[in-house]
């Protein structure tokens, strides 16, 4: 600087000062606009688009279809001869029952007391006699009776491993992976025979860590429709029983895979007579036709009336934080049904009936296949159970059934056999046909 | 059937049971692990429903229970509302099948409930700025929140308000989500503690959540003035902060519903986003059917369609799809002009019913004890009134006056008569008094 002495020392320091505020002004008047700027954008400009449900996803495109034609066999759930929803007959009954009935009030956070106890006696039968040994509570279907299972796994199994099939419902994996439990998992599917892998499997069983939790489908398994047998099933109990495993069963499809309960829970009560402790997630969304009710039970066999106290109190622990307490009017519903002797039965019939319904699709689909001359063996279509069909075709078979032919299905080839019916099944066969030539 | 056994070495007896299986087979029983539960402990009873529990085992003829935020008529019953009735009847009528709803709930539910929460023509609902997805009633709204929050905003902090519903801590808990009190409820005053809680709010890290009660606060019944929400919310948009309401009682605060949603309305009309998680479970009395949904008001309508993709994710490994019964009803009565004109005057009675009893129990306990201020129990507004008993003074509440409450001094007015209150206000006072 040119100036000298203090004058111009208080000249500089002066200037300085008014450069220094009006560098702070400047700064204030950015932060503010920037403030204003972050105030407009989003908190969320940053979160991604999660990509479509692979199940529930199908639903949607098939809604946005405009052809008259087109045939939803993606989710499953039933539907009669003419592809309609259906409310069975016991059902209504038991909603006029329970109709005006006088209070909403909350249920206990484990559920309709006696809806649960009924429940159970369904699943476990003569095999389990004493009722009191296991912790059971009411729960949102089979997927809340999965995310409680998963939960409690984390919480009093820790540092085990849950042991998913290849394939499963997609889903499966979102539960555990969401309760923050690690997951791994055991053959199950055999591509080339369309049948269970039963030496991978029991290689699998053998090789897990001792004490991990190993989920098994009951009967009906989805996607593929393959079940063990009864042999296979009792070497998979002693197997797990031997490696100090916990089995748990989803069970989705009680009744609905041979039309007969006691049977379809076969599986479970070859594993309890075996005196496993094992687990149970039971859902009423197929069998009875309550999908939107969100019914289920979720059970653990304990050792004593103690342990299954102590265990079910911590069960309702999980629950209080996700929902307080389970939706009472399915859980009302299907009390009513489980516990008036005619109505069971006439359950029991209709449940027999929607099975046998989808027996007879299968049937039809393949022997359809087979008289288009399709080289391919459509056998698995009748060997494989339950509301699902693993046709073996594969995505770039299942987008071009979509886009071409409006059939919809999820793209590992899984077709929802109740969405088949006397009315859309040449079409169905024919497609299936063009395009697996 | 043999009974199950616990699982110790034991003989071979299911092997003797089967005489065709090889003699050297062990029994399956000696090498199933040992119990891997038999380490659980009894988990501690839910320190509001075990009230209710409490009082279902209890004997005593004059027991009284003030647990749970239930509404309960003067008979002390447990109330379907006449428009509740109509609904279920239209609906059983109409013979509606029971298909999964959409991951996201029931579209017609979903359109009511943004509707009641922000008022029908609002901006935002034309701008598709709402996100709303249907929810197992206010937990499991809450629940979906917490975990998009510990998804989409990890390392964040949700300040929550002391005191609060129990609940709370153990939702964002769960979620792993992390959590810290911010001061509200002054004992001296009996009233909200506002320069406490605007610096602990101003201390937090900017962009932190706060979790707030839209309005009828549970446990306190003490809600900020207007102006006090209004600094509020300029607090948060200086903060940055993310405002959580927790909207369980609207209705219930000034017996109409369009007053109660004040503060979330005029947080999003300032500007901000905003969570809201919304109940019906007491202003419609759907308690037990679980009817609920979980709002956000966004900047910009494509956020908003991330993110309802991301609480579908979220949702749907909980529950898949939530209840249908209850959300039609609630649509149903919502979207009826004529019957949600019925409904606020139903709401208008049960909000009615529970500020009578506030001034019967306020005028008996001056009356019984004038040397103390009661003017806190029509002062403040709701179901509850936060008494300010200690846990001692409670025990002493049910032990001697069979007077079912939660320990920390909390009472719902929505289970207390007008018969009832002479001997409630001898017990509160006998409680103060001598204990």
């Amino acid at each position: 600087m040119a100036m000298a002495g203090p004058l111009a020392a208080a000249a500089a320091a002066r200037s300085l000062a008014a450069a220094s505020s009006a560098l702070a002004a400047g700064a204030r008047a950015f932060a503010s606009s920037s403030a204003a700027a972050a105030a407009r954008k989003s908190w969320f400009s940053d979160v991604g688009m999660a990509p479509r449900d692979p199940i529930l996803g199908v639903t949607e495109k098939f809604l946005a279809d405009t052809s008259p034609d087109k045939i939803n066999l993606g989710v499953g759930a039933y539907r009669d001869d003419s592809g309609k929803p259906v409310v069975l007959d016991c059902v209504r009954e038991a909603e006029r029952r329970i109709a005006g009935k006088d209070f909403m009030e909350y249920l206990p956070i484990g559920g309709l007391r006696d809806f649960v106890t009924e429940s159970v006696k369904l699943a476990y039968g003569d095999a389990c006699p004493d009722l009191s040994n296991v912790a059971a509570v009411q729960s949102l279907s089979g997927t809340g009776s999965c995310r409680l299972m998963a939960e409690f796994q984390r919480r009093f199994m820790p540092h085990s491993t849950v042991y998913i099939p290849v394939p499963t419902w997609s889903n499966h994996h979102s539960i555990w992976r969401d309760a923050g439990v690690p997951q791994s998992t055991y053959r199950y599917y055999k591509p080339e025979t369309k049948g269970l892998d039963f030496e991978g499997l029991m290689e699998d069983v053998k090789a897990a860590p001792s004490g991990s939790l190993f989920l098994l489908h009951a009967c009906a398994h989805n996607p593929t429709g393959v079940d063990p047998t009864p042999e296979q099933w009792a070497a998979i109990s002693k197997l797990m029983a031997e490696r100090g495993h916990f089995p748990f069963f989803d069970m989705a499809y009680q009744g609905f895979a041979s039309g007969d309960c006691d049977k379809d829970s076969g599986a479970i009560r070859t594993f309890l007579r075996d005196g496993h402790r094992l687990g149970v997630s039971q859902s009423y969304a197929k069998n009875m036709g309550m999908y939107g009710q969100r019914i289920g039970a979720f059970s653990i066999v304990c050792d004593s009336k103690d342990e299954a106290a102590r265990v079910e109190s911590q069960m309702k622990l999980v629950a209080r934080p996700m929902y307080s307490n389970p939706p009472l009017h399915g859980a009302l519903m299907v009390k009513t049904i489980l516990r008036d002797p005619q109505l069971k039965a006439q359950w029991f019939a209709e449940v027999r009936g929607m099975a046998e319904r989808i027996i007879s699709m299968r049937a039809l689909l393949r022997r359809n296949l087979e008289q288009l001359g399709s080289q391919h063996s459509w056998k698995h279509i009748t060997d494989q159970i339950g509301m699902f069909a693993y046709s073996g075709m594969t995505p770039e078979m299942v987008d071009t059934l979509a886009a071409k032919h409006s059939i919809y299905m999820t793209r590992n080839g899984r077709i929802s056999m109740a969405g088949v019916n006397t009315k859309n099944v040449a079409r169905l066969a024919s497609a299936m046909h063009e395009v697996t030539k | 059937m043999r009974a199950l056994a616990p699982a110790a070495p034991r003989a071979s007896a299911p092997a003797a049971a089967a005489p065709r299986a090889p003699a050297a087979r062990p029994s399956v029983r000696t090498l199933a692990a040992a119990s891997r539960l038999s380490g659980v402990e009894m988990a501690p009873p839910d320190p509001i429903l075990g009230v209710s529990e409490a009082f279902k085992r209890s004997s005593d003829p004059n027991k009284l229970n003030l647990g749970v935020g239930a509404y309960r008529t003067e008979e002390l019953q447990p109330l379907v509302l006449d428009v509740v009735k109509k609904a279920e009847a239209k609906m059983l009528a109409a013979g509606y099948n029971k298909e999964y709803l959409p991951i996201e709930g029931l579209d017609s539910f979903r359109k009511a409930t943004v509707d009641l929460l922000l008022g029908a023509d609002h901006p935002a609902i034309k701008q598709d700025r709402v996100v709303c997805i249907q929810a197992l009633s206010g937990t499991g709204a809450l629940r979906v929140g917490a975990a998009f929050i510990g998804k989409f905003m990890p390392g964040t902090k949700v300040f929550i308000s002391n005191p609060t519903w129990g609940n709370h801590m153990n939702i964002f808990g769960d979620e792993r989500v992390e959590w810290a009190k911010y001061r509200y409820f002054d004992p001296e005053t009996v009233g909200l503690d506002f320069a406490g809680m605007t610096a602990d709010l101003e201390a937090a890290p900017d962009g932190s959540v706060v979790l707030l009660h839209g309005c009828a606060h549970n446990p306190t019944g003490v809600d900020p003035t207007p102006e006090q929400w209004k600094a509020i919310a300029e607090l948060c948009k200086r903060k940055g902060h993310l405002p959580f309401f927790d909207v369980a009682y609207q209705g219930f605060a000034t017996g109409d519903l369009d007053k109660d949603a004040f503060a979330p309305r005029l947080f999003v009309d300032s500007g901000l986003e905003v969570v809201v998680a919304q109940s019906y479970s007491k202003n419609l009395g759907l308690y037990g059917e679980r009817v609920g949904a979980l709002n956000l008001v966004l900047a910009d309508a494509e956020s908003a369609k991330r993110v309802l993709s991301q609480l579908k994710r979220i949702a749907r490994a909980l529950w898949s799809n939530p209840p249908t019964h209850g959300a039609r009803i609630a649509a149903e009565v919502v979207g009826d002009p004529a019957m949600f004109e019925e409904w606020k005057g139903e709401m208008a009675g049960m909000a009615g019913r529970i500020a009578k009893v506030r001034g019967e129990l306020r005028a008996a306990l001056e009356a019984r004890c004038p040397e103390k201020d009661w003017s806190f129990v029509t002062k403040q507004i709701g179901m509850f009134s936060y008494t300010g008993m200690s846990p001692k003074q409670v025990d002493n509440m049910t032990n001697k006056h069979a007077v079912f409450m939660t320990r920390d001094g909390r009472i719902s007015l929505a289970g207390l008569s007008s018969a009832k209150v002479a001997a409630l206000a001898d017990g509160i006072v006998d409680s103060v008094r001598n204990h």
